[in-house]
């Protein structure tokens, strides 16, 4: 019995043991000595279920069906790449400066936009003045795709069922009394300044790279790291679900307020009355400077919620 | 210097999504999806995109790989933990 | 062929996008399909943030009072992309919650065995 497995691992090449190495398989003692032996028995287990399924699969039928399926798609696939491979061989060349996408929008979007909209980054000046529609319904797109997963993963008696509960028990009791005082120690030093950097990254959107997006994303993860580091139940003393609920729904209010009046000037120019101030300084740019806040503030709340949804199913 | 880079980056890319493809673990996969959008925001960083690189490493880099490995920790498929 | 070295991110754009495919339709594991969709998703913005580069401009963040067109690259890619990006993490967030529902019901991800676990549950 040992010399058998001696001599299956001298038969692996060094690329089939590095492959079986990267994907953590718990025979290759050599480079990953730490692996817990005791997985070995349920590996045993899985094949069998998938064996029960095998034949299930020949009486439908499926078998012939499935190698059809996987030619058909192989063959779709390289159609695909090959018809656009053709299309790049006739495109303009890259960074070549007569490229026809390179037109007269972005020469009045690069050479009035300071002017117009008084954003030095042009990028944020673009996608929050002249096209703040679109931001308006991708912040709608963020705030549905967290309302979509409430209602998936929100946990109630529907879908929890009796282990799930006993889990999840077990996991707040661990939450309570076992404190990992390195994660702390670590998470009381790093929080502040990912939060900062993150409430820079915003309210510098309309002057250096960043924005809502960016700067939301990364205040997100600073509320996601104390979450991790300090539990569910401190997090939810101060950032419950009415909260979550209230910031999110007035910051898109803000949002749409700000926008809508253009609609009753004819929507065809969103000009603001607010003075645009002098470039460079924090507080220029009109409209630019609240919209990035309140896109930032609709994605931080939205990836906080991605996490807790998908942690403990409730916010 | 800079061109050797311009090939080996999307060439590094091309590496990372068949190793996706073809590696058994998923959270093997999820990692390296993971490097697969840290390069991609370097990428963003040689196009002269800064603000896309930003956002890429903070959402590709970030949540998105956050998000994938707790549900492999809702499947069951994280190795090695009681979970599995 | 000379074009194919030049517009090398084009290339590994559609490269990658034929991967991303082919991962969404052969892979029998739902979360591996989402990944797919994911590289997908990253060879259309390759794509299109490469056609707006032009050699040797900078980035469209404005210096001094009068900006010239010929001094930055194309800011509209970039826009754009910005808006995929974010659209594209609600996309993963909401499919991942869906296989979670899915495992919830059928104790497993294969895509093979929850619709033959489907169909059991409709014959009976």
């Amino acid at each position: 019995m040992n010399k058998m497995a001696r001599v299956k691992k001298e038969k692996k090449t060094p690329w089939q043991r590095f492959c079986a190495w990267v994907n953590g398989d718990a025979q290759e003692k050599s480079l990953l000595p730490a692996e817990p032996p005791k997985l070995k028995k349920k590996k045993a287990v899985k094949p069998q279920q998938k064996k029960a399924a095998a034949p299930k699969k020949e009486w439908m039928g499926l078998t012939r069906f499935d190698h059809i399926y996987r030619v058909c798609a192989v063959f779709i696939g390289v159609v695909i790449v090959t018809v656009l491979m053709i299309t790049v061989v006739q495109l303009p060349l890259f960074g070549s400066p007569d490229n026809p996408a390179d037109n007269e929008v972005v020469e009045r979007y690069v050479e009035d936009g300071l002017k117009e909209t008084g954003a030095v980054n042009m990028v944020a000046g673009m996608i929050l003045d002249y096209r703040a529609f679109d931001t308006f319904g991708e912040s709608s797109v963020l705030f549905l795709a967290v309302t979509c997963v409430t209602m998936l993963l929100m946990r109630d008696r529907n879908n929890t069922d009796k282990d799930e509960d006993l889990l999840t028990a077990r996991e707040h009791i661990v939450e309570g009394h076992e404190e990992d005082i390195i994660l702390i120690q670590i998470a009381k030093l790093i929080i502040p300044c990912v939060l900062v950097y993150g409430i820079y990254v915003v309210l510098n959107g309309h002057l250096s790279p960043g924005g809502g997006f960016s700067g939301g994303t990364i205040m997100g993860s600073a509320l996601i790291l104390f979450a991790v580091s300090f539990g569910m139940i401190r997090m939810s003393r101060f950032f419950s679900y009415s909260t979550f609920r209230k910031i999110t729904s007035s910051a898109l209010m803000v949002y749409a307020a700000s926008k809508a009046y253009s609609f009753f000037t004819g929507a065809n120019h969103l000009e603001s009355h607010i003075p645009l101030g002098t470039p460079g300084a924090i507080l220029s740019s009109g409209l630019i400077l609240v919209l990035d806040i309140c896109v930032g503030i609709v994605v931080a709340c939205t990836m906080y919620g991605f996490y807790a949804l998908f942690t403990k199913g409730e916010l | 210097m800079r061109l050797a880079l311009e090939l080996i980056l999307p060439i590094l890319l091309i590496i990372c999504a068949l190793a996706v493809t073809f590696s058994k673990r998923l959270l093997v996969s999820v990692v390296i999806f993971t490097s697969f959008s840290l390069i991609m925001s370097v990428i963003w960083v040689l196009l002269e995109s800064p603000d896309l690189a930003i956002t890429e490493a903070a959402v590709g880099a970030g949540v998105s790989g956050l998000l994938l490995v707790y549900t492999l920790k809702k499947i069951h498929a994280l190795k090695g933990t009681s979970d599995e | 062929m000379e074009n194919l070295l030049i517009n090398h991110y084009e290339v590994a754009a559609v490269i990658l996008f034929g991967i991303g495919f082919l991962n969404l339709l052969l892979q029998n594991n739902l979360v591996k399909k989402v990944i797919g969709f994911g590289i997908m998703d990253n060879a259309v913005y390759l794509f299109l943030a490469s056609q707006g580069y032009i050699e040797g401009r900078l980035a469209p963040i404005l210096v001094g009072e009068t900006a010239r067109a010929a001094d930055y690259i194309n800011p509209i890619p970039a826009g754009l992309v910005l808006t995929g990006i974010v659209v594209s993490v609600s996309v993963t967030a909401f499919s991942l919650a869906l296989i979670q529902r899915l495992y919830q019901k059928y104790k497993t991800v294969n895509f093979d065995e929850i619709v033959q676990l489907a169909r059991q549950k409709g014959d009976e």
